[in-house]
């Protein structure tokens, strides 16, 4: 909890306004900024006093019908603190750059690489942005709520 | 220790063995020449190999019907197990492995995913591996029990045994 309290204080002392809004729903922190400035405020709570080295998860989430359209989430660990954050952002269905932060953690390379697949949003700066788990030839981005459900794209022609 | 049993005068065996030949059809003989001879190859994908593997090794042990011998090779198998899921992606691989093998070859679709995609009707599932290749036997269950497993194989059994053998040196000629 004191945690949650330090890092609330450290983060809207430094970013002051760029941090819209700070939840703490069951306990773990979320914080919500805007895109253009995901990069500085990860790399601050990457380096040294607070110390959330581990990227755990970096995922995304299609909110269809409300405006930012996505939303992408970046889960942080701190294995010094033991320490859990939540950084979100929105990402708008027109402008779906976001960067990239290979350069940070190399884990993030593949993950990027699966939100590309998935969601469609491209991340500036990536080394290889390809497709990662649907193969070559496939058309939309299945996790996407506009995907159609019954919608199939076979690479061989199938049996009657 | 009880006293050993005579074998009787007019016994089955005797009747017959006492020719030296015995009379049968050459189709039902080359079935069930085929039927206790089966090379399997596992095409193992998900979780319903745990299954494969317990009715494989020692507790269930299909060795016992004759249809234990596994080959990494499809292309010295008769038998594809298709256990698990198979997705869009894969079924390219899967058409290609059936393809090598031999005739005459027969398919299990093991597991749910397989006879049906299962719990995954989704984007990247196919819906059942006999929208890509022929299948014989189906065994349902999520996973199934190495007990289905097993039946399924006698089941294959009585299908081999059962069907018109097609012999090389006909289809040949033909």
């Amino acid at each position: 909890m004191e945690d949650n309290q330090r890092i609330k204080e450290s983060l809207t002392k430094k970013f002051k306004d760029k941090v819209l809004n700070v939840k703490e729903p069951l306990g773990d922190t979320v914080i919500q900024v805007k895109k253009q400035d995901i990069l500085e405020i990860l790399k601050f709570l990457k380096e040294k006093p607070q110390d959330y080295s581990m990227l755990l998860d970096l995922t995304c989430v299609d909110y269809k019908g409300k405006k930012p359209r996505f939303e992408m989430v970046y889960h942080v660990f701190s294995l010094s603190k033991n320490h859990r954050l939540r950084i979100k952002c929105g990402v708008p269905e027109d402008d779906l750059e976001v960067p990239s932060v290979c350069g940070m953690w190399k884990n993030a390379n593949w993950l990027e690489r699966e939100v590309y697949d998935m969601f469609g949003i491209h991340f500036t700066g990536h080394p290889d942005l390809r497709r990662l788990f649907m193969y070559d030839g496939f058309e939309g981005h299945p996790l996407r709520k506009d995907y159609p459900l019954r919608k199939r794209q076979p690479r061989i022609r199938l049996r009657k | 220790m009880g006293k050993i049993r005579p074998i009787k005068k007019h016994s089955y065996y005797q009747k017959t063995a006492h020719g030296g030949f015995i009379a049968t059809k050459l189709n039902y003989a080359i079935g069930w020449g085929r039927k206790f001879s089966i090379f399997h190859y596992p095409f193992i994908t998900a979780c319903c190999g745990m299954e494969y593997m317990s009715a494989a090794c020692a507790h269930w042990d299909f060795d016992r019907f004759g249809v234990g011998m596994t080959t990494f090779s499809p292309r010295q198998s008769d038998l594809l197990f298709v256990v698990g899921t198979i997705t869009h992606k894969e079924a390219p691989v899967l058409k290609t492995v059936y393809d090598q093998m031999v005739e005459p070859n027969w398919v299990i679709a093991c597991g749910a995913c397989a006879v049906s995609g299962g719990i995954y009707d989704n984007y990247a599932v196919v819906q059942g591996i006999d929208k890509i290749i022929p299948v014989d036997v189906y065994i349902p269950g999520c996973p199934p029990r190495p007990e289905t497993i097993l039946n399924a194989l006698l089941k294959l059994q009585d299908k081999i045994q059962k069907q018109k053998q097609d012999l090389r040196w006909k289809i040949i000629k033909e």
